[in-house]
């Protein structure tokens, strides 16, 4: 295995958060906590070749995201975002 | 060979061996997985350092032309990854712990590893120590390649194999077991596969 293919792009983080968040994460725009970059999730560096899911910035690979699955329970760390836009309904 | 199918094949990378024990969980497989928390540092020798910093802040500092000057000895453990899988009988060349750690004067309990990239784990000093670890920088009887930690990696076979950082860089001696990378989101703080201790409450 090449360094490559160790990591995928942000569409990998749709199936590990479907059952954590009630958003498709890879719709949002996240903003980096260590560079500012403010972009689409779906831009970012996932690398699940991992005893969890790794997403980083493509600019300066701070960690943006983690995600751990154990049985019956999952831990989610977003400190490397400083906030998620995510789609959202019209208020009427 | 092709066409034979040996018993207890269970698909490609998969299969049991009869008479051979395996930590509850695990199964056994023949190649090397590549895990990564993250991108592979590139890291020339001549800038790699590796420190170690007593609780009361003395460091003891090693080059890697003073690193590979300590006497190293061949190794040859199985290796338990937290995802599952176990590799039997790997070959190694490193230095132990305790020709390090004889360099340094400490009372702590506890080490935290910190790696090039920002990659870290915890563990107890006593697991450092009486011919439990090393610094590992020969695999197979190759200079360790940087997918699976070269220049030099932790080797700390009897825990899990995320124990075992790759591209090692330094290690912090403590009176507080502070969690690692992965101990700190849901990994158990220990990590013994043989007790399967794979998260919090294990």
């Amino acid at each position: 295995m090449t360094s490559a293919n160790l990591w995928a792009d942000g569409r990998a983080l749709a199936g590990p958060l479907h059952d954590v968040v009630a958003f498709d994460v890879t719709a949002a725009v996240g903003r980096c906590t260590g560079c500012g970059r403010t972009a689409a999730m779906a831009e970012v560096r996932v690398f699940d070749h991992a005893p969890g899911v790794v997403a980083r910035c493509p600019s300066c690979d701070q960690v943006l995201l983690r995600l751990v699955h154990g049985p019956g329970r999952a831990w989610l760390d977003l400190r490397g975002l400083a906030y998620l836009q995510v789609p959202a309904p019209e208020e009427t | 060979m092709m066409g034979t199918v040996s018993p207890g094949f269970k698909g490609r990378g998969r299969r049991t061996e009869p008479g051979v024990e395996l930590p509850p969980g695990q199964y056994l497989v023949e190649d090397f997985p590549v895990l990564s928390a993250g991108p592979t540092p590139d890291i020339d020798p001549q800038d790699w350092e590796l420190t170690i910093t007593s609780e009361t802040g003395d460091q003891q500092r090693w080059d890697w032309t003073g690193f590979r000057a300590l006497p190293s000895e061949p190794v040859t453990v199985d290796l338990h990854c937290v995802t599952h899988w176990t590799k039997l009988g790997t070959t190694w060349e490193g230095v132990s712990l305790d020709t390090l750690l004889a360099e340094v004067e400490t009372s702590a309990g506890f080490a935290l590893v910190s790696s090039y990239g920002g990659y870290s784990t915890n563990l107890p000093l006593e697991d450092l120590v009486d011919h439990k670890a090393w610094i590992a920088f020969g695999y197979d009887g190759q200079d360790l390649e940087e997918e699976h930690g070269g220049p030099a990696r932790l080797l700390v076979p009897h825990l899990y194999l995320w124990k075992s950082a790759k591209w090692v860089r330094g290690i912090q001696l403590g009176d507080q077991d502070e969690p690692g990378f992965w101990e700190s989101l849901g990994y158990h703080k220990y990590g013994d596969p043989w007790q399967e201790q794979r998260y919090w409450g294990d």
